[in-house]
Formats: C-alpha cells, sequence, structure tokens
C-alpha cells in the first residue's frame, strides 16, 4: 500500500507494515522530550504509575529553557526538580545552565533527532524536527510521563495536507514568511489533527534553518506534525552533528492526500501576522503604519545562527529607533558563541540592541522583556495570542529575522528597503 | 453522569494562554492555577464561577500550548465540563488524561448563551439547554473513559486499577 512519509515512520514504530489515518497505535518512542514548565508534573506522574528507572536514559531528555537564567525561586524550584531527576535517573542528556538552550534549536544541533525517528515533547513546539525528516508532535506531561515509564505512546494516524511549494522566492523572502503566508491560507485550525508534508521544487533551495522555522509552526495551523522528506541538506546537517544517519522515508508518488495545495513562491512577500492569531497575516506591502515600542528576534522559531546572520544584515550600520527596544537571544550556546566570533554581536550592540542568554522567556511573557499595557512588539517568535508576551491588553506581530530588524530600525513595521541606504556599507 | 450548571460563553480559538497565562506557570498546583483560570479574556472569570458551572466556547478551543496546566486550571476553578465546537489536538487528549469531560458539538456552542443552565448527560451525549428549553446531540463518553474522568485523570485511574478493588468486609466499613 502507498503511504507517506508520517504513515511509513508510524508504521515503522508501531511494528507494522501499513498505518492508515484513523488508526489507533502503539508506537515506540525514540526520545522524550520536556522543559521545566512540563517536566515536573511528567515527573510526578512518572512516579505515580510506579516508574522507577526511565525506559532508556539515553531517551529522556530534559531542558530548562523556559524560565532559565531561574527567574524566581519558584522557578528555580521547578529547575531542581529537574535537576534531582536527571541526577537520580542517570539522564544523558540534561542540559544545564551553560549548556543549555531553547530545546528545539538545541536537539537538532545536538544531533540527538535523526530522519526516520519518532519523538514526543511535552511542548507543543516539538514538531520542529520534522525538518529532519522525522515524526515529532508535541503532547501533554500526562502522555510524556508515561512515556518515560514505558518508552511508548499511543497515536492516532493523522492525515495529511500536503503543501506544494514552487517558484523562486523573492528578496527577503524566508521560511518565516512562507510559513506565515501558509498559516494565513489554512487558518489556525485548518490542519487540525493532521499532517503537514512540506513539498515541492522550491524546498530544496531552503536552508535546514528555514525548514526548522517552517516546521516548528505547524502547530500554528493545529497540525499534528509537520515534515519535510531528508535531502541532501538535510544529510549534510545530520553528517555533522552526529554518527549515525537515521532512516531516510519518502512519501510514495501514489500516497494517499487529504488535500494538496500549491504556492508560487514568486507571489509571496514577506509576512507579518497581526494580532491575535497568526493567520491574521499580511504582506509586509499591506501592513500599513504600525509604530512599536520593541522587537524580539529569538525563540525556537527564529533564533538560529542563519537568522542572526540575517538580522545582523541588516542592522549594520544602522541604529535602533529612539524609544524602541531591541532583545536578541540566540537560540543556544553555540548559536551564541558562532554569532559573537562572526561579529554579528557586536553589530547588534552597536545598533542598540540588547543580547539576552539563551532563553524562551518573551516568547512566552515569561520574563526579559514583558510588555506593558498598550505596548507593541515586533517579534520572530510564534505566537501573538492575548497577554502572550506580558499585558493582555498589549499585541504581538510575528515577522521573519529581517522585517523585525528592519521595524526596530524603522520605529514602526516596514520592508529592509524603507532603511536609509548607507553610505558605505561593509560585507559582513 | 450528567453536569448541570451555568454557562461561561467564550468565542472561537481560547487558547491555552488565555485559559492559563504562562506567567503562572512556575508552579503546578491546581489551586493556584484554578486561581487564574481565564483571566486574560475576563478578569474577573474566577470569582463569578460556580461550583458545576459549565464553560461554552466555539471552534479550536486550546489551541497552542501542549501545557497540561490549562485543563487543570478550568478543573480547579470548578467548572464541570466544557462544550465546543472542536477542540485542538493536544489539549482535547490532555482533557480527558486530567479528567475533563468535553464535548464537541458546533450547534450548542453556536445557540447556548451565558447564563443559561445546561445539562449534559455524558452517557447519551445529550446537551440540554433548560433556559431555551433546546436539545443538542454530542458523542457520548464511553463508559471507561467516564470511569477515568470519574477517577480524576489517567493516572488516578491507572492506580486505581492497579490496586485492584476495595476490599468488601460485610458489615466493616473498608478502612483505606
Amino acid at each position: 500500500m502507498s503511504q507517506t512519509i508520517t504513515e511509513k515512520i508510524l508504521a515503522a514504530h508501531a511494528g507494522v507494515k501499513t498505518v492508515h489515518p484513523g488508526q489507533l497505535i502503539e508506537a515506540r518512542v525514540d526520545l522524550a522530550l520536556a522543559n521545566d514548565i512540563t517536566a515536573p508534573i511528567a515527573m510526578e506522574v512518572f512516579y505515580k504509575a510506579s516508574g522507577k528507572k526511565v525506559f532508556d536514559p539515553k531517551k529522556v531528555v530534559l531542558v530548562p529553557d523556559h524560565f532559565v537564567p531561574n527567574k524566581d525561586i519558584a522557578a528555580a524550584e521547578q529547575c531542581r526538580k529537574m535537576r534531582l531527576f536527571a541526577r537520580e535517573q542517570k539522564l544523558t542528556h540534561f542540559f544545564e545552565l551553560g549548556e543549555m538552550g531553547v530545546e528545539h534549536a538545541l536537539l537538532p544541533e545536538k544531533g540527538l533527532v535523526l530522519p526516520g525517528d519518532l519523538v514526543i515533547g511535552a511542548d507543543s513546539h516539538t514538531c520542529t524536527y520534522g525538518a529532519l525528516g522525522a515524526f515529532a508532535t508535541g503532547v501533554g506531561s500526562t502522555d510524556l510521563g508515561a512515556a518515560m515509564v514505558t518508552g511508548q505512546t499511543w497515536l492516532k494516524v493523522p492525515e495529511t495536507i500536503k503543501l506544494v511549494y514552487r517558484g523562486r522566492p523573492r528578496p527577503w523572502v524566508s521560511g518565516k514568511d512562507l510559513i506565515l503566508y501558509t498559516i494565513g491560507d489554512l487558518g489556525v485550525d485548518g490542519a487540525r489533527y493532521q499532517a503537514m508534508e512540506f513539498s515541492g521544487p522550491a524546498l530544496a533551495g531552503l536552508s535546514m534553518a528555514d525548514r526548522f522555522t517552517m516546521a516548528n509552526m505547524a502547530i500554528e495551523a493545529g497540525a499534528k506534525n509537520g515534515i519535510f522528506e531528508p535531502d541532501d541538506s538535510t544529510m549534510a546537517y545530520v553528517r555533522e552533528r552526529s554518527k549515525k544517519k537515521g532512516k531516510i522515508l519518502h512519501s510514495d508518488p501514489d500516497a494517499q492526500y487529504r488535500e494538496t495545495r500549491y504556492y508560487d513562491l514568486s507571489s509571496i512577500e514577506p509576512q507579518v501576522a497581526f494580532p491575535h492569531l497568526p493567520e491574521n497575516t499580511r504582506p509586509i506591502s499591506k501592513v500599513g503604519k504600525v509604530p512599536i515600542d520593541q522587537a524580539v528576534i529569538g525563540s525556537c522559531t527564529n533564533g538560529r545562527l542563519e537568522d542572526l546572520r540575517i538580522a545582523a544584515r541588516v542592522l549594520k550600520g544602522h541604529q535602533v529607533a529612539k524609544g524602541v527596544r531591541l532583545i536578541i537571544i540566540p537560540a543556544t550556546p553555540w548559536i551564541y558563541q558562532q554569532a559573537m566570533s562572526e561579529g554579528l554581536l557586536d553589530i547588534f550592540l552597536k545598533a542598540g540592541g540588547v543580547i539576552s542568554p539563551p532563553t524562551c522567556g518573551p516568547c512566552l511573557g515569561g520574563f526579559m522583556g514583558i510588555l506593558a499595557q498598550g505596548e507593541r512588539a515586533i517579534s520572530t517568535t510564534n505566537r501573538n495570542f492575548v497577554g502572550r508576551m506580558g499585558h493582555p491588553g498589549s499585541e504581538v506581530y510575528l515577522a521573519s529575522p529581517a522585517i523585525t530588524a528592519a521595524s526596530a530600525v524603522l520605529g514602526s513595521i516596514g520592508p529592509v528597503e524603507a532603511l536609509p541606504r548607507l553610505k558605505k556599507v561593509r560585507s559582513l | 453522569m450528567k453536569y448541570t450548571g451555568r454557562v461561561w460563553k467564550f468565542g472561537d480559538h481560547i487558547d491555552t494562554d488565555v485559559i492559563i497565562p504562562a506567567r503562572h506557570l512556575t508552579t503546578s498546583d491546581p489551586k493556584e492555577l484554578g486561581s487564574h483560570c481565564m483571566e486574560d479574556a475576563d478578569p474577573d472569570f474566577v470569582k463569578k464561577v460556580h461550583k458545576g458551572d459549565i464553560i461554552v466556547a466555539g471552534r479550536n478551543f486550546g489551541s497552542g500550548s501542549s501545557r497540561e496546566h490549562a485543563p487543570i486550571a478550568i478543573k480547579a476553578a470548578g467548572i464541570s465540563c466544557v462544550i465546543a465546537e472542536n477542540f485542538a489536538r493536544i489539549f482535547y487528549r490532555n482533557a480527558f488524561n486530567m479528567g475533563l469531560p468535553i464535548f464537541e458539538s458546533p450547534e450548542a456552542a453556536q445557540t447556548i448563551k451565558t447564563g443559561d443552565v445546561v445539562v449534559v448527560n455524558a452517557e447519551t451525549g445529550l446537551i440540554e439547554d433548560r433556559t431555551l428549553k433546546k436539545k443538542f446531540q454530542a458523542e457520548p463518553i464511553p463508559p471507561f473513559m467516564q470511569e477515568l474522568i470519574d477517577d480524576g485523570g489517567l493516572v488516578a485511574h491507572i492506580n486505581k486499577k492497579a490496586q485492584g478493588p476495595e476490599p468488601k468486609v460485610q458489615g466493616q466499613k473498608s478502612k483505606r
């Protein structure tokens, strides 16, 4: 029977030849992930379910990244619980401050996820790893706690929506713009309970960073997972980070899809999602005058080295507008170090930005960049729900690193082309 | 099981950040979480809710984060069940795991108003708006799922099963 890549991975992990949409399966997990918000509940579940030892200390990954460096005593207590659990269970992959990064940037960077893997994480953006050709999905702490005991989870096989990207991208259009455009087209529940399969000739030209960004936001269309078929870029990325290669799977040409949608990149402008839903997207030319108080570049969506490079290209020689706060968050210590050695941090500081250690803080209104009532931010993060970055009366606009950096300089949301030309522009 | 209560009505895409904002997620204490339930949609919600009240909402209820704190907060605020047009995927799963009964009925979700008194029969899936005198049909909750909800969620349910049935001694109450 012809199958999609999602169905093939699920079948392989359920120990059966084929699966079909709607089928309930019990599947083996290659990795079970939790963070400082979700792990404490998962650990309680683990103990209550009479768990004495995790199914495999190499396959349970704990990343304290949401309120870290600890924002207050309660956050410190949550992390302490995780630390003690990690020690007790002798977990290979517990990331203490200094090696800790934003989880969905960190795990691929460390080579912990491979093509063909099945990953569950007690974080909705676990779907990010679909960029590597893995099946990855977010679950609650209870499901995660149970998986820590058994190494298994139950799943319903989703139907798949195929999204085909063709054509050449316009200047400054990145993976973020493509996924915002797609969510604008599908709606925030357009892929509810389904798999999103990213496909088409234009994807070969996309960096892995762009693909991570797109898979990351599959959940913002309600999807269970977002997935790319592995190609040469995927394999090059994996080779640099892991001795293992994973399982290279592709959808069969005659696999069954719920629907197929086509997108022509030559007609897609940089996108901005207006409050308070990621589906409220507009092309940059239709944004109008939207003054901002804060700009944030970072998160599991756009805190990668490639994102910082783009931001630096835009910011070089410019100054952040008066009255605008620019916060830049390299997603992992490695990214931080690279950005430093490439001179990117220097550019950010000279432009008037501040550089945060790796953390999820501002993205979810945790700390390190909370908005006051009536304030407005443009951000490379993934959600612009009511109160997402602070006061329920504040607003978040979602965009790419390029648009966010340009807006920080302009003082209102705008395209890179609107920046004043610099007399001397040296290449980075 | 029947759930009877006054209705609090919300719109489409009520996300987990609205149900329980992340600023309160430095704890998993149900009481603390419950005291902030829905506060970004209605700051006085928790003060107004009576035990057993019902939330009715539109499409895609519970979208966003995988945080289980969301169904925990709803339950701890005193809400007996949630009726919506449909639910986001992760929330749907979390709600049952946490022992929060949820029902999908687009007709009920569109018709029922704040303040209506509603009775939901989990066994038959019948939703009755006593104020409007209208009935709606949702998918019933099968007995094994109802048992899980009555036990207070998946973990409590499994533990109860693992311990086996309560010992029955004639003329004497179980000491457990």
